[in-house]
């Protein structure tokens, strides 16, 4: 599955975010790619799953991806249960 | 390197120690607010070469236009700007706020710990931001941050990994 971990820019928070979702896949089993991306970058793709802080949650919820909000980016624990609870619906 | 560690905590304890010196880490130091915070990470940064001193401003500056973005984790911030605003080099910064500055984040204020970054692409400095995340995810390393009496203890837990891997 195609994942985009998303941030103001792409390449500061995000790509701490990619890491860690990245990792919860892995636990999980689960095949699919990370990348971290900005707000609007996000905007133009249909990826299978958007994962993003609660801020930029609200700009990218509505299109027909499932968007997941994280909290604490190095939290693998919350990473992996909200995944999870993303994934079995 | 220590025996017994597997070659992905030795790359990234190597990674880290390269990027994170006495020189880019501050203790205890004091802040007003959040700007102060930003700029005393940025300046860091700026002092060793790895931005321009426009750079320092533009953290400031993307905070204020994305709001607390930054504040990945309870208490830890990660501020940046574009590498087009000044950024010369990979760097990473540590200042260690006392006492803990208000970001106005829903979840994670207070700030302690602001990691300023500066990045030239969006690929160069993965290696760094990759060690980085995962000393931050391993609690007992981010405790020993907490708690290190001087910067050179810092830097150790940076570049040992010794702090907790389980």
């Amino acid at each position: 599955m195609r994942v985009l971990a998303v941030c103001g820019m792409g390449l500061g928070s995000s790509l701490v975010l990619r890491i860690g979702v990245e990792a919860a896949l892995r636990e999980l089993g689960i095949e699919g790619t990370v990348e971290a991306v900005d707000v609007s970058t996000a905007k133009a793709d249909r990826p299978d799953l958007i994962v993003t802080s609660g801020q930029l949650a609200e700009l990218l919820h509505g299109r027909g991806v499932p968007v997941i909000e994280i909290h604490n980016y190095v939290d693998r624990a919350e990473i992996k249960s909200k995944l999870q609870a993303a994934l079995s619906r | 390197m220590v025996a017994g560690r597997n070659a992905r905590d030795g790359e990234w304890s190597d990674t880290l120690a390269g990027v994170i010196t006495e020189a880019t880490v501050r203790l205890d130091v004091p802040a007003a607010d959040w700007r102060e915070a930003v700029r005393a990470a940025g300046g860091l940064l700026a002092a060793a070469g790895a931005v321009a001193p426009e750079y320092v401003e533009a953290m400031v500056r993307t905070v204020e236009e994305l709001g607390p973005y930054a504040v990945i984790s309870p208490g830890i911030a990660l501020p940046h700007a574009r590498p087009a605003d000044g950024a010369r080099r990979a760097g990473l910064s540590l200042v260690r706020l006392r006492p803990p500055v208000a970001f106005n984040h829903p979840h994670n204020d207070p700030v302690d710990l602001v990691f300023g970054l500066s990045a030239v692409d969006s690929e160069s400095h993965v290696a760094v931001l990759a060690a980085l995340a995962e000393l931050l995810s391993d609690p007992a390393s981010v405790a020993a941050i907490r708690a290190a009496a001087t910067a050179a203890d810092v830097v150790s837990v940076c570049s040992t990994a010794c702090g907790g891997r389980r």
